[in-house]
């Protein structure tokens, strides 16, 4: 399901339409993977590149790294930067930003905890109501920079302190919380055995392939090139493969996690969303160009709403993860590096800071690479000064690489 | 002779103490080029904004085909099939050309895109008009100024309008893709299409057009067939002196 889009984007019109030919199968699937081509393929190869470098690095210096049991760890590590950072793709695609996500994840957090351990409320309407919260918050933001034209940024700093201060309020009454409920410590330590992730896998799949072959159909019947049936049997290969080997791996140690499952459900959810519905190509159009969006009669402000109401619930929810993670709700849950982590994440992942150019999956893929390189820094016991250090390299080659593909489209 | 498809007659609008248009009228036939003139001020993006329903008249009497109508909204002239592409064209740079055409008013099966359709249609319209992007899966900020200006007319085509009106549809571009703009005026003539073309550039003008219309402060102030033997008066009306423009040329 990942690059079924590349299905249609690679295949230009046919031949005898086109000044330059291109060789619709060949040099445009490779073009795919290396650059950042369309708004929507942000071009994965340097982040797999960097990412695998990075494991390789980790791997030679502490055999552990790359061993089943610290893997699982590592993805359990990064599944609240991911869940936040989907709210920050979204956000960044419509070329705003959220700052307040930090602060919401807080917050949610210690909504979830004060229901749950403080007043007894069912673990899982106690999640609902937190995720309702960081929808509410995300509602509050949409609309005053949708109404007022206030920049983002300034609102939703405005949030990132104020809504910390309504954490601390909170925290005036309970203190700090330690999560004992057993749903909500499964949601981050459920681990399903092997089948459950072969026959999720296998259902995919075969969605992928019903879809794929539906669409070769159409656009064979509307006479509209296909790509290679090779190379459509090369991607699905590539898309049975690594979550197989993902599968594999988690199975040598605890099994499948329940958190790495909602995480990546809902990023295929959301990239589904972002980019085959009338609501995703939107946010891309905002993004792309307000002015040109509204002139078409595209309504700016609900997309922009929508979106910020988003961000708030995906921040909430990374609170949930995390809380449930941690085992406990501390005053400083929320304010430490997950803010900057997450957009760090979403950027390396190769989702623009300038708007209506990314991929839901930057968020996963980008969490991963942070995730990893903090993970292996602690593996090998570096000072966080060193950690910092690495951690901003990274990232700033990340947003050079980003500066000069935009420089490159600009043309 | 024939009812004209549109005609603008009385068509007044003050902006405070400015008048904008003092009783300037304009028609077109169905499969004519007339293109509008004028200086700076002399109110051509005024009465390309009340044609397109984007500034209400202070009056203005309107037949189309003969019948009296209302543009008070641009939903209004969208409805009569009058389609405006405006000079910044307005087209998402990061989106493919198949997204920009269908921009605002994508097909969809529920609320999911119905991309095949939109790409069958969108190679179909293309091909009509000879526009030949190398992809139509690109980002259109990565093809040249002319294809976009292409695409952006290839879009106000979609509503399948009766008129079409283009303001300075060549402004930005250099000479070749000029001159694919051009033929693609002519293009959409042959389609049967009325064109407004409102243009700065009068050797252009000379080209495809069938009938000059000028305006000066507000009002039209002359009307020429087009033929390069009136082009010395088409700079005299425009500039307001027949001597100036004399000495000049």
């Amino acid at each position: 399901m990942t690059d079924t889009q590349t299905a249609t984007a690679t295949a230009p019109p046919s031949p005898a339409q086109t000044d330059r030919p291109e060789d619709p199968t060949v040099r445009s699937f490779l073009r795919n993977f290396v650059r950042a081509d369309s708004a929507t393929g942000v071009g994965f190869l340097q982040v797999v590149v960097g990412l695998a470098a990075i494991w390789t690095i980790f791997g030679l210096l502490n055999p552990n790294f790359l061993s089943a049991t610290n893997l699982t760890n590592l993805s359990l590590q990064i599944v609240a930067v991911a869940a936040l950072g989907m709210g920050v793709v979204l956000v960044l695609l419509l070329g705003e930003i959220d700052l307040s996500i930090g602060s919401v994840s807080g917050l949610g957090a210690t909504a979830l905890a004060a229901l749950n351990v403080k007043l007894g409320v069912p673990p899982l309407l106690a999640i609902g109501a937190a995720l309702l919260g960081g929808a509410l918050i995300g509602l509050i933001q949409g609309l005053i920079v949708a109404g007022f034209g206030v920049p983002s940024f300034v609102v939703t700093l405005g949030g990132l302190i104020g809504w910390q201060g309504l954490q601390l309020f909170i925290f005036d009454f309970t203190g700090a919380m330690n999560v004992s409920d057993p749903v909500l410590l499964g949601l981050t330590n459920t681990f399903f055995p092997p089948w459950v992730g072969w026959l999720l896998l296998l259902a995919a799949l075969g969605i992928r392939a019903v879809f794929v072959l539906r669409v070769r159909r159409r656009r064979a019947k509307a006479g509209l090139v296909n790509v290679k049936p090779w190379v459509e049997v090369v991607r699905f290969a590539i898309s049975a493969a690594v979550p197989a080997a993902v599968i594999v791996m988690f199975v040598q140690d605890r099994g499948i996690p329940l958190a790495v499952l909602i995480v990546v459900g809902l990023v295929l959810l959301m990239d589904f969303i972002a980019r085959r519905t009338l609501f995703g190509r939107r946010i891309y159009a905002v993004g792309g160009d307000a002015q040109a969006a509204g002139r078409v009669g595209i309504d700016v402000r609900r997309i922009t709403v929508y979106v910020f109401m988003l961000s708030g619930t995906f921040a909430a929810l990374g609170g949930v993860l995390s809380a449930s993670r941690l085992q406990s709700v501390t005053q400083g849950a929320g304010s430490g590096g997950i803010l900057l982590d997450a957009i760090a994440a979403v950027v390396i992942g190769g989702t623009s800071l300038f708007g209506g150019r990314g991929s839901l999956w930057s968020a996963l893929l980008g969490a991963l690479v942070i995730g990893s390189i903090s993970n292996g820094m602690d593996l090998l016991a570096l000072a966080s000064p060193v950690k910092l250090m690495i951690t901003g390299a990274v990232l700033i080659t990340a947003v050079i690489f980003d500066a000069s593909v935009r420089r490159k489209q600009a043309r | 002779m024939t009812e004209p498809l549109v005609s603008f007659r009385h068509v007044s609008k003050s902006y405070g103490a400015v008048r904008a248009l003092d009783d300037a009228s304009f028609s077109i036939d169905a499969g004519e080029v007339v293109a509008l003139v004028g200086d700076n001020g002399a109110g051509k993006s005024t009465l390309v904004k009340v044609m397109s329903g984007t500034v209400v008249p202070d009056t203005a009497e309107i037949l189309f085909e003969g019948k009296p109508v209302r543009i008070h909204h641009p939903n209004d002239a969208t409805a009569l099939g009058i389609a405006t592409v405006y000079q910044d064209l307005a087209l998402c740079n990061n989106l493919d050309v198949v997204a920009n055409l269908f921009l605002g008013h994508e097909r969809s099966q529920g609320s999911v895109l119905d991309e095949v359709d939109m790409e069958r249609e969108t190679s179909d319209l293309l091909a009509e008009l000879a526009i030949r992007p190398r992809s139509l899966r690109v980002p259109i900020g990565s093809l040249s100024g002319g294809q976009r200006q292409s695409v952006a007319i290839a879009r106000s085509l979609l509503g399948k309008p009766r008129m079409v009106i283009l303001d300075e549809p060549t402004a930005a571009l250099g000479l070749a893709q000029k001159q694919q703009v051009l033929d693609l005026i002519k293009r959409l003539q042959g389609r049967g299409l009325a064109v407004v073309l409102i243009s700065h550039n009068l050797a252009e003008v000379f080209e495809v057009s069938d009938r000059i219309e000028v305006l000066r402060l507000g009002s039209n102030v002359a009307s020429y067939p087009c033929d390069v033997e009136h082009h010395d008066d088409v700079v005299a009306a425009i500039t307001g002196s027949r001597l100036v423009s004399a000495r000049t040329s």
